[in-house]
């Protein structure tokens, strides 16, 4: 396995939709696979990060859980990536943002309809906290690249990693950045 | 308000959709804002849609579509009134009024907040009562003035000092002391004709002195060139770059020279109709300037046959209503034209497509004066004043640390140090060259001098000495922008918050490098991306000063890594409330002792990992 780049990716509060455009890349996943290895990713199912070339975050911030993954994929990837819309501004999310999380969960586990008698709050302390607002992940740790899109089609996936496997600097051309 | 006087408003500018601005000006004046209603009703009347009505009101920033108060008190928050504690003044008004910064009384009666810079940086601190101009506060103005307004009494009966502008010329030149009477400039011109006078101009090589500095002679002639059903002439005295206050001055007591030099513009285009665009800041003046263009024209020196000499030129002035945008010379003919100040896509330009599509030239107000000089005295005599590539002379607003503010005029090629000595500046660190949108020098570069070639300026020059904090500069240029963006394109709209933001966190002392190349970066990509000229210069002064203050920068850094903005574990705080927990699980650490963390991460063994502590909790067994 030696000369290959090592890659990380991870989902965060975001839903695989990055990581199923990746996959989109159809067949040239063997081509990639000549030139990387997966390390830490849905792909190997290994749970932690070694030290990594490139880590590709999806996803955006929204519980401790979240920050902890975020900031050990800082630690250990030398090109940390923000992929797709709710990595690079919170994305659907944060929609949430407007709402206060604590009325959140008063309603969903409290006064809402079809609860159990006595529902109360999980708390759960192997439950993660959320945070009072989901943050895009260059607001936790530095971030390297952004790749935009909902999520980033699998051509702009292929061709901005091919930069990175090169040496290049990433450049989309037209046609490869899609916001809607 | 009542329909009759409504009706008056609307039949005063004749029902017509492009004096909508106007007509909400003049409504709010009235009335204290703008009820939905009444915006209703001025749809109507003036048969366009709802929204374009509301698009308007809620553009500006001294519209209010919400209940404002009956004493609406804005203080200006340039940094010199920063300089001069404006700050403390403001916070004491609130307190003895009860009151948070930015938000109406409970009982209606009176709402204190900031402004963007009002033109008064020689004496201020100063503040807008209901768009009213009051100069040099002190803590015995805002004690007494917290009074007034509790008792209820009328802004009309406050002191009368209280309102008093001084010109503060320090320094007079050609300009300053030019000593013509009414009309003199004017009938100098008639004299000379049109195609003498375009002549006198080019040979003048006079250039726009609102900063970009475009020959006067080649804007007049391809707007006189230009087809079109009518030409007109505007006057820019919407003079909102902070620190510059140059129009205040000459519009206060040089007026006759700025209407001459309209009408010699108009003589020039072959237009009959200017009109002055007058920063609603300076609405304090516009009551003398409409009397004295009354005056004028009972003089035959405004309006049809203009000194017996068959030209006809009328002008009418239109007030903005606190929108730096409204400047940009395409924005200012939108806001003329009734609708929001946002500027258009260029070409083409004015001097072809301009106010109601016409050929339209738009000059600064010292412009306009100054050709008023070059029709009496000549091309030449101009041309001997000065640097080659920039003739004449430049009125300089100098605020700051300075032992005279002031207005300055200098004779272009001045230096920078010549100025700071004239003015009594001590100690100097650093020196704005064109307000917020231009360069910052530092004392290497007081040698250099004030051309188009060299420094260029629109004329606001503020002084900051060694005991002043050039992040807080930074910081207040950055904001300022933030509000004054229009919101039309994203480069814009999105950095000026971001730079903003960044200065932020570097100020609350949780900045790192990255957040440093983060704004020089956002410097290169609005200055090539943005729509207009706003965007383009919005990070000019903050990243000089990142360049040449950078240890005042670095200062302010936390650490090498990277810090969030926020902190993390008061982000967990609502979750932690509403759960009652309190465990390990429940906190977030600093970035910097996580990420040393995961350098040497702890063996938590592959199949067992979680970042919480796995085994239950006592309080989840105890719950039923």
């Amino acid at each position: 396995m030696a000369g290959k780049l090592k890659v990380s990716t991870v989902s965060l509060a975001g839903c695989f939709g990055c990581h199923m455009s990746l996959l989109d890349i159809d067949e040239r996943l063997l081509t990639l696979l000549e030139r990387v290895e997966f390390d830490r990713s849905p792909i190997t199912d290994i749970k932690h990060c070694s030290p990594c070339d490139i880590g590709l975050i999806e996803g955006g911030v929204c519980n401790a859980e979240n920050v902890h993954v975020l900031r050990e994929f800082r630690a250990n990837c030398k090109v940390l990536v923000a992929l797709g819309a709710c990595a690079v501004n919170g994305g659907l999310p944060a929609q949430r943002n407007a709402l206060d999380v604590g009325e959140i969960l008063q309603m969903v586990y409290r006064t809402g309809h079809g609860l159990a008698p006595g529902s109360a709050v999980p708390d759960d302390p192997e439950l993660p906290l959320p945070l009072n607002q989901v943050h895009p992940v260059h607001e936790v740790v530095r971030i390297d690249y952004f790749l935009p899109g909902c999520p980033p089609s699998a051509d702009a996936i292929w061709s901005f990693l091919n930069d990175l496997i090169e040496g290049r600097a990433p450049r989309l051309g037209h046609g490869l950045l899609q916001y809607d | 308000m009542d329909a009759s006087e409504l009706d008056r408003i609307l039949v005063q500018h004749r029902r017509e959709p492009s004096q909508l601005l106007q007509i909400l000006i003049d409504v709010q004046e009235q009335a204290g804002w703008l009820p939905p209603d009444v915006i209703s009703a001025i749809a109507s009347a003036l048969a366009v849609p709802r929204v374009r009505v509301e698009s308007t009101a809620s553009f500006y920033s001294f519209l209010h579509t919400q209940p404002a108060g009956e004493y609406r008190l804005l203080f200006s928050d340039n940094i010199t009134d920063r300089m001069l504690g404006n700050t403390g003044l403001m916070s004491a008004l609130c307190e003895q009024l009860w009151l948070e910064p930015g938000r109406l009384s409970e009982d209606g009666l009176v709402r204190v907040d900031t402004t963007s810079c009002t033109g008064m940086c020689d004496q201020g601190p100063a503040l807008l009562a209901n768009g009213r101009a009051i100069t040099r506060l002190t803590v015995d103005r805002i004690n007494e003035m917290a009074h007034l307004v509790r008792s209820r009494v009328p802004i009309g009966d406050w002191p009368p000092e209280w309102f008093e502008v001084a010109d503060n010329i320090q320094r007079r030149d050609v300009l300053l002391d030019h000593r013509l009477s009414p009309g003199e400039a004017l009938a100098a011109a008639l004299d000379r004709g049109a195609a003498g006078l375009l002549a006198e101009i080019e040979r003048s090589s006079l250039r726009g002195r609102g900063g970009a500095g475009f020959g006067s002679d080649i804007k007049w002639r391809s707007c006189r060139d230009a087809w079109g059903d009518a030409h007109y002439v505007i006057c820019n005295a919407d003079e909102g770059e902070p620190g510059t206050f140059k129009d205040r001055v000459l519009l206060n007591s040089y007026f006759d020279l700025v209407v001459d030099g309209m009408c010699i513009a108009g003589l020039a285009i072959g237009s009959s109709k200017g009109f002055i665009y007058l920063r609603g800041e300076y609405r304090y003046l516009l009551d003398r300037l409409q009397a004295r263009l009354a005056q004028r024209r009972e003089q035959g020196l405004l309006g049809r046959n203009i000194l017996g000499r068959g030209f006809s030129f009328d002008i009418d002035i239109h007030l903005g209503a606190g929108a730096y945008i409204c400047g940009e010379e395409s924005a200012l003919i939108e806001s003329l034209e009734g609708k929001p100040g946002k500027p258009r896509i260029r070409p083409p330009f004015p001097v072809t497509n301009g106010y109601r599509g016409q050929p339209t030239t738009v000059n600064n107000v010292e412009t306009l004066a100054l050709a008023a000089l070059i029709a009496v005295r000549g091309g030449e005599w101009f041309r001997a004043i000065g640097t080659p590539a920039s003739t004449g002379t430049k009125l300089l607003s100098v605020s700051g640390d300075v032992a005279r503010p002031g207005i300055y005029e200098f004779p272009f090629g001045v230096t920078v140090a010549d100025v700071l000595q004239a003015a009594g500046a001590r100690d100097t660190l650093a020196v704005t060259s064109a307000g917020a949108a231009g360069h910052c020098l530092d004392e290497h570069e007081f040698g250099r001098r004030i051309a188009f070639e060299d420094v260029a300026t629109g004329g606001s020059i503020m002084v900051f000495d060694r005991s002043r904090d050039m992040l807080e500069v930074a910081r207040n240029f950055a904001h300022f922008f933030a509000h004054e963006s229009c919101g039309f394109c994203t480069p814009c709209r999105v950095g000026t918050v971001v730079v903003a933001r960044l200065i932020d966190k570097l100020a609350a002392g949780r900045g790192s490098p990255y957040d440093l190349e983060e704004m020089a970066k956002m410097h290169v990509l609005m200055q090539g991306a943005s729509h207009c000229g706003l965007g383009n210069t919005a990070t000019i002064a903050v990243n000089d000063m990142l360049s040449r203050f950078r240890s005042v920068f670095e200062s302010r850094l936390q650490s090498s890594e990277y810090e969030p903005a926020f902190d993390l574990d008061a982000a967990l705080s609502r979750a932690r409330q509403m759960t009652g927990r309190d465990d390990p699980g429940a906190h977030l650490g600093s970035n910097l002792s996580a990420i040393d963390t995961h350098r040497h991460p702890p063996d938590w063994g592959d199949a067992t990992y979680a970042p919480f502590p796995a085994t239950p909790s006592p309080a989840k067994d105890e719950q039923p």
